[in-house]
């Protein structure tokens, strides 16, 4: 590892002016992706610039009845947040479906959304790899793809993101914060992480310096029931090989509200607003849920090795739908 | 902003509070606190596995609270509370745990256990201030149980909230039953334990560790 320079910021303003003021500085949170990526050589900051003690680390009611949750906010506290749990009972089940205990104790809100895929030559400095080197070529494309995405991918890159939270944080219209070296602006989390195209060294839409500050999610929909399915290669402590997120309302045998994000399948949360048309004003039965992911897993271009992808989300989807129309229709 | 911290220096003085005892060393900012742990402070009871936060084998408590040591930065800890497996007896006296432990066989190396230990001590500490896991029921689903109430420690919770701690000897059902045998004493009366008031400890429950370990 490199050696680096190291300061605790005490506001967000002072810690965006050490990051202008530094030529390769980076935030440090939790450092529980940040810190191994120094490890294995694939990020080397020369700066670090620790936010993990900014005072951004409580959850608090919005006018509007929703919450905002600070960047500084650890995952296991989210999760457990009583009125989080009431209100987005699938944001809570997407953060403890995601790491072990003892990391989201130490994983911070801004850490989980900015983590770095999973992809292994990504995190291997001996392959090519465009996200890591661009210009090198991307080694998951001919090489072991059967984690990789099925939609939205390039030639460039198809790696997917690895975060649970941000899956939920997508179906959730939640928005996202940030202040940066030209102030302060708020991105839509479904809009927040990008697809690949030609630039697939960039992760998400913020700018040089951008420091995430809070995330607020709105108040829940009336009636509208919300949970969270992760399918993995075992029951705990592995990344999705596909997931869920869904928010859904029935109101006698009709969809009045829907929202679908997909996780593990692309280089972003995928916010399923194809299958949502489908959904809104249909028949609440697994025939409409069954049509409303095919609407959208239609678009799939699986690689080879990850065909198995597309029917494990469609059969994920339709049975939370499934789940969510009994318990929204009994006012459970 | 104080001088101190805008130097181009790449070490820094740091004081870790481990075990209840400050320890105040100048350490490069590579270091985690793990290395400064088992390097620094001669402190190797905390092991060192994968060393990239997948094994569990470095977990210990900070201010009350389990965390993989391999992946903190000593700098970024500095003033911080630390409880390693040394710490979680008091003198010579086990921890109930460790002697559950000791009493089911839950270990064959024994490589794995302080991580195990202190991850135990974190679950039991996490399911008494009723923090939920991915198998707890959400309140409502025909469950009792009210938010924030102490969440009993079932197999498949204790299962599910160990995950992070592999066990290459495969020592899993020991480990949960010694576990389980630490839940049950805990739901009953207090497990034995007292309040910690670690900064950012869980809060208002018993972990067990002692106190002046965590403060
Ligand atoms: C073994 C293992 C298993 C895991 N399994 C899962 C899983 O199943 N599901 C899942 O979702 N995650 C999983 N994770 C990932 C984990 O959730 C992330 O590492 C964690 O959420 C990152 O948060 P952090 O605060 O530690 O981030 P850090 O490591 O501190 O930072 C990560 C990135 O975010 C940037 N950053 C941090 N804070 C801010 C901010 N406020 N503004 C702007 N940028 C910021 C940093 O510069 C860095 O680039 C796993 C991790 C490990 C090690
Ligand atoms: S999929 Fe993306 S991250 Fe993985 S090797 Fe290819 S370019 Fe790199
Ligand atoms: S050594 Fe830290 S998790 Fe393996
Ligand atoms: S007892 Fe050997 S690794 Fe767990």
């Amino acid at each position: 590892m490199k050696t680096f320079t190291f300061e605790r910021a005490a506001t967000p303003d002072q810690a965006v002016d050490a990051f202008t003021a530094h030529e390769r500085a980076r935030y440090l949170g939790g450092g529980t992706n940040l810190v191994d990526l120094m490890k294995l050589g694939v990020e080397s900051p020369e700066h670090l610039i620790d936010v993990s003690g900014l005072p951004l680390d409580e959850v608090e009611r919005t006018p509007e009845g929703g919450w905002r949750v600070g960047a500084a906010v650890r995952n296991s506290d989210l999760a457990a947040h009583p009125g989080v749990r009431h209100d987005h009972p699938v944001l809570s089940q997407a953060l403890l479906a995601g790491a072990s205990g003892q990391l989201r104790n130490v994983a911070t809100t801004g850490g989980n959304l900015l983590q770095r895929t999973r992809c292994p030559y990504f995190q291997d400095t001996s392959t090519p790899c465009n996200k890591r080197e661009p210009g090198t070529g991307c080694s998951a494309r001919g090489g072991a793809h059967r984690d990789m995405a099925v939609l939205g991918h390039s030639p460039h890159c198809v790696a997917t993101h690895p975060s649970d939270m941000a899956v939920a944080l997508a179906a959730l219209d939640a928005q996202v914060e940030v202040l940066g070296p030209e102030g302060r602006r708020t991105v839509p989390a479904a809009d927040f992480h990008r697809l690949p195209g030609d630039t697939p060294q960039q992760d998400t839409v913020l700018r040089p310096g951008e420091l995430v500050l809070a995330v607020s999610v709105p108040p829940p929909h009336e009636g509208a029931r919300s949970a969270y399915r992760k399918a993995r290669d075992r029951a705990s402590y592995a990344f999705a090989l596909a997931s869920v997120a869904a928010v859904l309302a029935v109101r006698e045998g009709t969809v009045t509200h829907a929202a679908l994000a997909f996780g593990g399948l692309a280089h972003r949360p995928w916010r399923a607003r194809a299958a949502e048309e489908v959904l809104v004003g249909s028949a609440a039965n697994a025939h409409t849920f069954a049509r409303a992911a095919d609407a959208e897993l239609g678009a799939a271009r699986p690689l080879g090795d990850n065909e198995f992808k597309v029917p494990l989300a469609r059969s994920l989807a339709v049975n939370l739908l499934t789940t969510l129309a009994d318990r929204s229709e009994q006012g459970a | 902003m104080d001088d101190h911290h805008t130097r181009p220096a790449t070490s820094s003085t740091v004081t870790l509070h481990v075990n209840g005892t400050p320890h105040t060393q100048t350490t490069d900012h590579r270091t985690t606190v793990l290395d400064l742990l088992r390097e620094h402070l001669g402190l190797t009871g905390t092991k060192k596995g994968c060393d990239h936060g997948q094994c569990g084998a470095c977990t210990v408590l900070v201010e009350g609270r389990r965390a993989n040591s391999c992946l903190l930065f000593a700098v970024a800890h500095d003033g911080a509370h630390v409880t390693t497996v040394e710490g979680l007896g008091e003198g010579e006296r086990r921890h109930p745990l460790q002697d559950a432990f000791v009493e089911r066989d839950a270990f064959q190396c024994g490589y794995c256990t302080p991580g195990q230990l202190c991850s135990a001590v974190g679950v039991l500490a996490e399911a008494a201030a009723g923090h939920p896991s991915h198998v707890t029921p959400p309140p409502g689903a025909g469950e009792p149980r009210p938010e924030g109430a102490p969440v009993p420690l079932t197999r498949a919770e204790i299962r599910e909230r160990m995950s992070g701690n592999i066990c290459r000897c495969g020592a899993y059902p020991h480990i949960v039953e010694a576990i389980e045998e630490m839940g049950d004493v805990a739901g009953g009366m207090d497990g034995g334990a007292r309040n910690t008031d670690g900064a950012r400890g869980v809060p208002g429950n018993p972990s067990g560790v002692p106190e002046e370990a965590t403060r």
